[in-house]
């Protein structure tokens, strides 16, 4: 939702603002000013410089989000080995602490930058334009931002990223889709990782999770994936071979205008 | 706890529009969320002293009003209430709805306070 053409009133929020509404009121000496602003406005025109930045590149950016031990870092390393060599990778880690993920990375040869947020439970869009100005996008075709490990904050901040991915782990149990709506809700692909459990844990139901996700509205796809016994491995390239393709088709017929004036030297804050 | 960094840019905007009005101080502000937000009002209340600690809203009263959970079926065309976690349709049961409201994250408004020789000057 925009703060600009009125798309913002809800039938939640609409009786407040008509005459007579509560805001409508001011008391003696007071001054009530209406400002129907997003509470994430700064964030979101952050994102939206980012996602012109990736733009302009040709860029593909993919958020993945999920629990701690979930295993993004393992379907990353398997996606950098699994993927085309000509398409160029790298990969924007956060964590609280540690440089870990970022070495994980590093050891395929491929570009990793680690945001260490301390003791902030997400990654938002100022730390990413932070990021950007590490990295030449000119030299990459995709960028996976891995987001902190937690089914909450992560959910409510755009980065700019073209795709949400969020990873549910079969040890994790198939009804996390209930549990985290709003994560959920925010996925456009999911994928069910650490399929190579399902035998094992086998409380946990397909059925079951996709159920779920039709109860929160969600239509995205579901890949079962093992980053193990790489099952599930072709179905996730293959999407992300699409997206690639409707990345460059979508800015073919639309192309980048880019209307802001500062200058992005790559290596400079 | 994300309702920390959510509350400094609620900050921001609340003291830059005081600052654009020459309020003095500010006595209340309404923010309208939903619970698919992603936010606790609670937690956002709880961390409103702590942001608003030496700014112009340091004494305002934070008022957070609650969206409802409201779904448009697009097979039925039928509105319904929903709840976070079953956004179905209530009336013909289907799951391909689209969210009408619930997920806001919204300052609606801010009172503000001006002393009488601001008035005067403005």
């Amino acid at each position: 939702m925009c703060d600009t053409c009125g798309c913002n009133i809800t039938h939640g929020n609409e009786s407040l603002i008509r005459p007579g509404g509560k805001l409508e009121k001011t008391e003696n000496g007071k001054e009530a000013v209406s400002v129907l602003h997003n509470l994430l406005h700064e964030n979101d025109h952050t994102a939206l410089h980012n996602r012109e930045h990736f733009d302009s590149h040709n860029v593909l950016a993919i958020n993945l989000m999920s629990s701690p031990g979930a295993g993004k870092t393992s379907l990353l390393e398997a996606t950098i080995q699994q993927l085309d060599d000509n398409i160029r990778i790298a990969v924007i880690e956060g964590d609280l602490e540690t440089e870990n993920d970022a070495e994980r990375i590093r050891q395929y040869g491929v570009k990793a930058i680690q945001i260490a947020t301390g003791s902030a439970c997400h990654l938002d869009a100022h730390m990413i334009h932070q990021a950007l100005h590490n990295l030449d996008l000119a030299e990459f075709d995709i960028v996976f931002i891995e987001n902190i490990g937690n089914l909450v904050c992560p959910a409510s901040f755009d980065l700019g990223q073209h795709q949400n991915v969020v990873l549910l782990s079969v040890p994790e149990g198939d009804d996390k889709p209930a549990k985290y709506p709003v994560m959920f809700r925010s996925a456009d692909l999911v994928m069910i990782s650490k399929s190579d459990l399902l035998p094992i844990l086998d409380d946990f139901k397909i059925d079951k999770a996709k159920n779920y996700l039709q109860d929160i509205a969600s239509d995205a796809p579901i890949i079962e994936v093992s980053a193990k016994d790489k099952s599930g491995m072709s179905q996730w390239i293959d999407w992300i071979n699409q997206q690639i393709k409707a990345r460059k088709k979508y800015l073919e017929q639309h192309p980048v205008l880019h209307t802001h004036h500062h200058h992005h030297e790559y290596g400079t804050d | 706890m994300h309702e920390l960094s959510i509350c400094q840019a609620l900050m921001k905007q609340v003291e830059a529009v005081a600052f654009e009005h020459n309020a003095q101080s500010v006595a209340n502000i309404v923010v309208t969320m939903g619970p698919l937000s992603g936010v606790d009002a609670q937690l956002l209340k709880n961390a409103y002293p702590i942001a608003s600690a030496g700014t112009v809203a340091q004494d305002a009263e934070l008022i957070i009003e609650t969206s409802p959970v409201r779904v448009k079926c697009n097979h039925c065309g039928c509105e319904s209430d929903a709840t976070p976690n079953k956004l179905i349709c209530k009336h013909c049961g289907d799951w391909h709805t689209t969210l009408l409201s619930g997920d806001e994250l919204m300052l609606m408004s801010v009172e503000l306070e001006k002393s009488q020789e601001t008035e005067a000057i403005h």
